[in-house]
């Protein structure tokens, strides 16, 4: 064990007490501890009500509501944003790296079927069976056939956003396989029946005592104990027997390198290379934009993922699988689900170069100050505001509002997607196609109305006494006027910029 | 030098004494300054809730009022991103094409175009912090950004730099947005007003006595939030330094 | 509809959708003009930041050290030719037809690692040095012989070794298993290795 937090008070037997240097820069951990507090209920995630839009506002502000839980999640995840600042002044090469990711990317994307069918070919003859999937209901469906050509009825798995676009563990549920993810964040939420509200922390939502609730609930821990290490060790020790018990082992891929055939896996836990080495079957679930041409260009995502994502020089276990094990199977589903529609999108298929390194995430203001599951999607966060709607134009219509398209995103992003310029894209297409309220439509007509006739906007700016003066009209022409609500209105001053002019000034601008 | 002043909304109606200080500044070093009466608002309210459309006419009466300047300046660096890098829902005629590429935020106009050395009218005894506005920031570049590898730099810290017995004192998030967001401030009230009361809090605790800003929406969301928290902290434009007003 | 059809589609629907752009391929450099001189000191500060350790042979032999690292220790999976495997030391030879559950018992793994990076302090071990693949990730502690002149400067040097072309398993392993999916606080032993210590051992012939 080796810990940063100085409040954890013991170390379990088994354990290895090897004095870890203060200054480790590794797996995620953060720079500064955390002070203990009391137990705060945990605040849950946006309102799901079937196919209408999702109201992010709504969940965000009973995240923020809840102070611990707020303190907790935006020093976690600025502390993240730091440590990556740290990692990009360590580098000298580093906007040589992103541009060259973007490059990459972009040439990738754009020769796409060429170097799926090269990755194809090459992992065939390295032994794998390779299956396509044209969307989520496809891909649970293969793999519920293999696992059931395999009579396997027990799976470790590690982490996946694929698997979770897919609503996977639902539907392996029905068919009676169970699923035992192995990351802890996403153990954690998967024993508390809620999703990852992060594409790299899955649980940084919670605090230590909402874990400890869950746990003691599922795996009957302690309730009283929220030390970490104890949380951890707990895990692991209901795990392992699930791991050695396992009949099929599942992984997610970062990367697919068509010049060899190899998916690359890149945890901090290990819990990749246990879910895919220890049972006789691998299965591997990966998209279509995973896809990259070759190891030298492998060799740059590999050093910007971790240094992006958590301020970590690598992760822990970068793993490559090539082929199966001498007498094991390895079966590779290579699943579209919508991406080849956004491929289509002149302004948004970039966002297909994504790697889910979540930088965007951590430097955003507003995901900070709202939690992930706010947004009540499977991404969130900026990268989630420009996805979603590419899977449900209504349901996600709201998310690219959830923004102030501050720009931080693009410039933490290693692939260089100029994610907030596509916001702005996003809010014109969902008014165009009539899927933003009406009452914000009509007011940005009366706007647009006012603020194009000199006479009529300088008639809705009248003297220092109207309520109309306290704000202009664009902004109180809300049938809420929620200004207030945290902030003070502005002085008011005895007369406009324009009065002012036009009485020291007159009309031909000279000094009076 | 024929400069055409751009007063946005907000400062119109509520920060006067911004165009005033901005008018003054720019006839101190020697522009021909003029003010459009008809002019209204860059277009921005309605492209940043999606409805280009309804920004159209607006961003065609700006081109009307400003085209023959060789100038534009504003003391405002997110309608200056607007109108340079999103004037999208009029047709690109030349005279768009001139008013887009002469339209100056007024620090990046001090800085770049008047290449000014001093302000020797100028003193402003006191701590000051520094907020540059996202758009002015990530948008047309008036500084380094902490989240790029790059040299550092700051036009309005140049600026600043160069008024007597000014201190600038750093916060602990100095390019975290504050939350206002033109639309974003009254749609998502609640995360805007909490990051703008985290954001004052951040500039309180600094020690700095006033804050400064080449955009006015920015503070006027900021000082609502310092105010509410019962903040001390006091809001004044860099206009108003640089023109050499006394507080 | 079938996974053949599927791939039509999806291939089909790549087609026509695909920007019509052809930018190419760009060339990734090596980095590495200014890679330290001593590579040896630059991994082992990297793996120790990494979380891992170098053992150190204090004054002996790296073969007798390593032996009393492991002396007492439990049970101990030997992969690699330096230490025989010794059921009176409970000292057991891996080999490539055992069970990958096998290992689920052993205290201490020791294995050889192909190469090291010194940017990341990172390990490459193969199916060929594991043996038994799970013998990186079952045991509770981890001992990982490194040739030092087998140390590359950075991952674009590293990507360009043979491993991982002609293995079907390879991973670059950084340090022990690690989590900080609680609240940020690190822990390590998430799932795999405990502990991982680094012996530098010049490859026997």
């Amino acid at each position: 064990m080796s810990i940063e937090n100085q409040t954890a008070p013991t170390t379990p037997a088994g354990r290895t007490n090897d004095g870890a240097p203060a200054n480790l820069t590794h797996g995620a951990g953060a720079s500064v501890t955390m002070p203990a507090r009391g137990p705060e209920p945990q605040p849950r995630g946006a309102i799901i009500r079937g196919n209408h839009p999702i109201d992010q506002q709504e969940a965000a502000r009973r995240f923020m509501a809840a102070p611990q839980h707020l303190a907790m999640h935006d020093q976690r995840l600025w502390d993240l944003r730091k440590k990556r600042d740290g990692q990009k002044e360590i580098i000298e090469e580093w906007e040589d790296l992103r541009q060259l990711a973007s490059d990459i990317k972009t040439h990738t994307l754009t020769h796409l079927d060429t170097y799926l069918e090269q990755f194809e070919k090459n992992a065939i003859a390295n032994g794998v069976k390779v299956h396509w999937a044209k969307d989520a209901a496809e891909h649970n469906s293969i793999v519920a056939e293999i696992l059931r050509s395999k009579n396997a009825k027990s799976l470790i798995k590690s982490k996946s956003m694929l698997t979770e676009e897919c609503g996977f563990r639902e539907a392996m549920a029905h068919e009676g396989v169970t699923v035992v993810e192995t990351d802890l964040g996403e153990r954690i939420q998967q024993l508390d029946n809620e999703n990852p509200s992060h594409v790299v922390v899955p649980a940084v939502h919670k605090l230590r005592t909402d874990v400890a609730e869950v746990f003691a609930k599922t795996l009957g821990s302690d309730p009283n104990n929220s030390d970490v290490s104890y949380l951890t060790e707990q895990q692991r020790e209901h795990t392992r027997p699930l791991i050695l018990k396992a009949d099929a082992g599942m992984t997610g891929c970062n990367f697919a390198v068509a010049e060899t055939g190899s998916v690359v896996v890149c945890t901090n836990e290990g819990n990749a290379d246990l879910s895919a080495n220890t049972t006789g079957l691998h299965i591997v679930s990966m998209g279509i934009e995973k896809i990259i041409p070759n190891l030298n260009s492998l060799a740059v995502f590999v050093r910007m993922l971790s240094r992006s994502a958590l301020g970590s020089p690598i992760t822990q276990y970068t793993s490559h699988f090539r082929g199966p094990r001498r007498g094991a199977e390895m079966h590779i589903v290579i699943v579209d689900n919508g991406r080849t529609d956004r491929l289509g999108l002149e302004k948004f298929w970039t966002s297909l170069k994504c790697i889910r390194c979540g930088a965007c995430m951590n430097t955003c203001p507003v995901f900070r100050r709202s939690g992930g599951l706010s947004y009540g999607a499977t991404y969130a966060g900026p990268i989630g505001l420009i996805i979603d709607p590419t899977f449900n134009r209504h349901k996600y219509s709201t998310l690219p509002f959830s923004s102030t398209m501050n720009g931080s995103c693009t410039n933490v992003c290693p692939v260089k997607i100029n994610i907030h310029e596509q916001i702005a894209d996003w809010r014109q297409v969902l008014a165009e196609n009539h899927e933003i309220p009406a009452f914000k439509k009509s007011m940005m007509k009366a706007a647009g109305a006012l603020l194009a006739s000199p006479k009529l906007y300088r008639a809705s700016l009248p003297m220092a006494d109207s309520a109309l003066r306290h704000l202009p009209r664009f902004v109180l022409y809300n049938k809420l006027n929620t200004w207030t609500r945290g902030r003070e209105m502005p002085h008011v001053p005895k007369e406009t910029f324009h009065q002012w002019y036009k009485r020291t000034r007159g009309v031909d601008g000279k000094k009076k | 030098m024929r400069v055409g002043l751009f007063v946005p909304c907000y400062v119109d109606a509520f920060h006067p004494e911004v165009g005033q200080a901005t008018l003054e500044l720019l006839e101190r070093f020697g522009c021909e300054v003029e003010y459009p009466f008809d002019q209204t608002c860059c277009g921005q309210p309605m492209t940043n809730t999606g409805c280009h459309k309804e920004s159209k006419a607006t961003e065609e009466l700006f081109v009307r009022n400003f085209k023959d300047y060789d100038y534009i300046v504003a003391p405002s660096g997110s309608c200056v991103n607007h109108i340079r890098n999103n004037f999208d829902a009029v047709a690109q005629t030349d005279d768009v094409k001139h008013v887009r590429e002469h339209t100056y935020e007024l620090v990046e106009f001090l800085h770049d175009v008047l290449k000014v050395d001093g302000f020797p009218w100028a003193e402003f005894p006191h701590k000051v912090a520094l907020h540059n506005n996202c758009n002015a920031l990530r948008g047309l570049n008036i500084a380094s950004m902490t989240e790029l590898r790059e040299k550092t730099f700051s036009k309005p810290r140049d600026l600043l730099g160069m008024v007597k017995g000014l201190e600038l004192v750093d916060i602990t998030r100095p390019d975290e947005c504050c939350g206002f967001g033109g639309t974003f401030s009254v749609f998502e009230e609640a995360t805007s007003a909490r990051m703008g009361q985290d954001k004052a809090r951040d500039q309180a605790k600094s020690g700095a006595e006033y804050v400064t800003s080449s955009d006015s929406s920015c503070m006027m969301h900021q000082e609502g939030c310092a105010k509410r928290l019962g903040l001390p902290t006091k809001y004044i434009h860099i206009s108003q330094i640089l023109n050499g007003e006394r507080v | 509809m079938s996974s053949t059809d599927s791939r039509a589609a999806i291939f089909a629907a790549i087609r026509a959708n695909r920007p019509k752009i052809q930018p190419p391929l760009p060339d990734v450099p090596l980095f590495d003009e200014k890679a330290p001189s001593d590579l040896v000191t630059a991994f082992s500060e990297m793996l120790v930041k990494m979380g891992g350790k170098v053992l150190d042979p204090q004054g002996q032999d790296p073969i007798s050290a390593l032996r009393a690292a492991v002396a007492d220790k439990g049970i101990i999976a030997t992969c690699v030719p330096e230490l025989h495997g010794d059921a009176s030391l409970q000292i057991r030879q891996i080999l490539p037809d055992m069970d990958p559950h096998s290992l689920a018992d052993v205290e201490i793994g020791v294995v050889r690692a192909a190469f090291g990076v010194a940017e990341t302090g990172s390990l490459c071990l193969t199916d060929d040095e594991l043996i038994v693949n799970t013998s990186g990730y079952l045991p509770q502690h981890l001992i990982v012989l490194l040739d030092p002149s087998q140390i590359v400067a950075n991952l674009h040097n590293a990507y360009r070794r043979p491993e991982l072309r002609e293995h079907k398993y390879a991973v670059f392993q950084t340090g022990p298993s690690a989590t900080a999916d609680i609240e940020g606080v690190l822990i390590h032993g998430a799932q795999g290795v405990r502990s991982l210590r680094v012996l530098f051992c010049p490859e026997q012939d």
